[in-house]
């Protein structure tokens, strides 16, 4: 079978959503958020590699790094106020957030 | 375009790198005592950015990525000074907890950088670091009061959020860049010129929600009122003003130039946006109790107006956009040093109820909010009434006259809730001493009150031809 350049769209999408659902139908713990926020981020990046590749054009993969790099500052950053936020309440439960309504 | 020439137009984006680098060492090595010398570096290397970008040449550089046109320069000049107020503002704000640190001001001048980015991208990977370089230090300014249970629980509500717009961002940027080739706006243009896909669409649609997240457009604002709440005051007043400034620029720069040729598809999205936000604005603030939240469903109702003026897609549509948010910005930033000059026996007055009376304690103050309530709202002759003026004259001239009706509906009913504040202020009683205010953050109050009226009538007779000038040199046209 050959793999052309729909499968790895779908694919990619397919991952996306799965980070998507990650964030709003998980109603437990806040790791878990992190997690689906990177399984988006390298949703994206087969999609401008899968592009990038297809098109014979490298802006897509120059893009892909750039994606990972900032991946990683924003998984740092997510841990730190993480952190802080375990401090203040003890746990990290998603429910536990609601100290503001309305 | 060479090397050196594409330098020379990025100068005031090198100013503040190159500066933020040197004074996050000088910090790191002195430690929080050296927090007034940060300040005032921070403060210094924005005031000579601002000059660079204004005697700054005109052009884009780096293959296209990097665009310096008049709408940029204009956007820039105005994003640096609000830095320095809030650098100001913030010294007072946290002498008064006694929780300075040095940090703040970097973290500031950094998100400024990110700002500089934005409104001078060229293309698509620009566009994305630029508003990322924005987003985490904006991530990390909301929690920056890391005791604060609720300091951190802003700070978490808005990574998360605020992270998963940038996916949806990144995806629409990678299905933009799949089916027209390129990264680059104007190759980007004129790839849309031969034919159209509707991956295309597809893409863009999810470009404009991750945008519209970040200047908390209607359905994207759930996250707006819990951070205006939680995060520090300083650093609510600055992403009440230029943050949304910046993006609204990259919103002008991406659908009104790059996407010009796509306007019946785009423009219904925008409109759509902008009636949900004055709507969600005025009905969400009636039954406000915070002032800080309260403040953000202004901002929400504000950005309605914003994008009104986008969706009309024309030049005066941008220039209307321009004028609109200088405005708005000086309007929400008094109110929010109105916000932390007040307090009473060492605690913040948060509530609205706090409020009355005040004018028997506080003339002054009083004053300072009641002209800025007012402009707010949008009472002739004060500031805020003209910038609905060309907001409205650039919706109605694009022919989306209803929207502007609808929007004017919407800013009566926005009417109630600045008015309560006035009533409880001048007319109720029961009012305690409030404790003296930080000088600085007194003077910025006055200063954006006074401009609301009275000088902002002077100010328009040069703004407006600032900004009809800037239009002339935007983008590609």
């Amino acid at each position: 079978m050959n793999i052309d350049l729909t499968h790895y769209l779908v694919v990619s999408a397919m991952l996306f959503t799965i980070g998507v659902f990650g964030i709003f139908v998980n109603r437990r713990n806040i790791i878990i958020i992190l997690m689906s926020i990177e399984l988006i981020l390298l949703a994206v990046n087969i999609n401008f590699v899968a592009f990038s590749a297809h098109l014979h054009n490298v802006q897509g993969q120059i893009m892909a790094m750039f994606v990972l790099t900032v991946a990683a500052a924003e998984a740092a950053i997510g841990l730190a106020i993480l952190v802080t936020f375990f401090r203040n309440r003890g746990d990290i439960e998603v429910d536990d957030a609601s100290m503001m309504k309305g | 375009m060479d090397l050196s020439a594409s330098l020379n137009l990025a100068l005031p984006e090198l100013i503040l790198a190159i500066s933020v680098l040197g004074i996050v060492v000088y910090g790191a090595l002195r430690g929080n005592k050296s927090a007034f010398t940060v300040n005032a570096l921070s403060g210094a290397a924005l005031i000579a950015a601002a000059f660079a970008a204004a005697f700054g040449s005109h052009g884009s550089g780096f293959s296209g990525s990097f665009i310096s046109d008049g709408v940029a320069v204009y956007a820039k000049v105005f994003i640096y000074i609000v830095a320095v107020a809030i650098i100001v503002l913030s010294k007072g704000y946290f002498d008064r907890l006694n929780q300075t640190k040095f940090e703040f001001p970097i973290l500031i001048l950094l998100a400024t950088l990110g700002m500089s980015m934005m409104v001078s991208a060229g293309d698509l990977i620009a566009l994305y670091v630029g508003l990322e370089l924005q987003s985490l230090s904006a991530y990390i300014l909301a929690a920056f009061r890391r005791d604060d249970p609720k300091g951190s629980e802003a700070g978490l509500k808005y990574f998360v959020l605020g992270s998963l717009a940038s996916g949806l961002l990144l995806y629409g940027a990678s299905l933009i860049y799949g089916f027209t080739g390129s990264m680059n706006f104007e190759a980007i243009a004129e790839a849309l010129k031969v034919n159209t896909e509707v991956g295309v669409i597809f893409g863009l649609v999810f470009l404009i929600s991750g945008l519209a997240f970040k200047i908390s457009a209607a359905p994207f604002h759930m996250w707006t009122p819990d951070v205006y709440e939680g995060a520090p005051t300083p650093v609510v007043a600055f992403f009440a003003g230029v943050p949304k400034f910046a993006a609204l620029v990259l919103f002008a720069r991406v659908l009104t130039d790059t996407f010009a040729d796509l306007y019946s598809q785009w423009s219904q999205v925008i409109l759509l946006l902008a009636t949900l936000s004055f709507l969600v604005g005025a009905l969400g603030g009636l039954m406000q109790k915070d002032i800080k939240r309260l403040l953000a469903y202004s901002s929400i109702a504000n950005m309605g107006y914003a994008l009104l003026a986008l969706a009309a897609g024309t030049g005066y549509g941008v220039q209307a956009l321009l004028l609109f948010m200088v405005l708005y910005t000086i309007d929400t930033t008094g109110l929010f040093s109105a916000q932390m000059a007040l307090s009473r026996k060492g605690v913040p007055l948060t509530r609205i109820d706090q409020l009355a009376g005040l004018s028997k304690v506080s003339m002054p103050i009083t004053i300072a909010i009641t002209l800025l309530c007012l402009s707010v709202l949008g009472m002739p002759p004060f500031s805020g009434f003209w910038a609905k003026v060309f907001v409205f004259g650039a919706a109605i001239e694009a022919g989306h006259w209803v929207f502007a009706a609808i929007g004017l509906v919407a800013s009566v009913v926005a009417a109630f809730y600045y008015l309560r504040i006035i009533k409880l202020m001048w007319f109720d009683g029961g009012a305690e001493e409030i404790d003296a205010a930080p000088a600085a953050t007194k003077w910025i109050l006055y200063a954006s009150a006074a401009f609301a009226f009275p000088l902002s009538a002077f100010a328009l007779i040069w703004l407006y031809p600032l900004a009809e000038n800037a239009i002339k040199s935007f983008g590609l046209n």
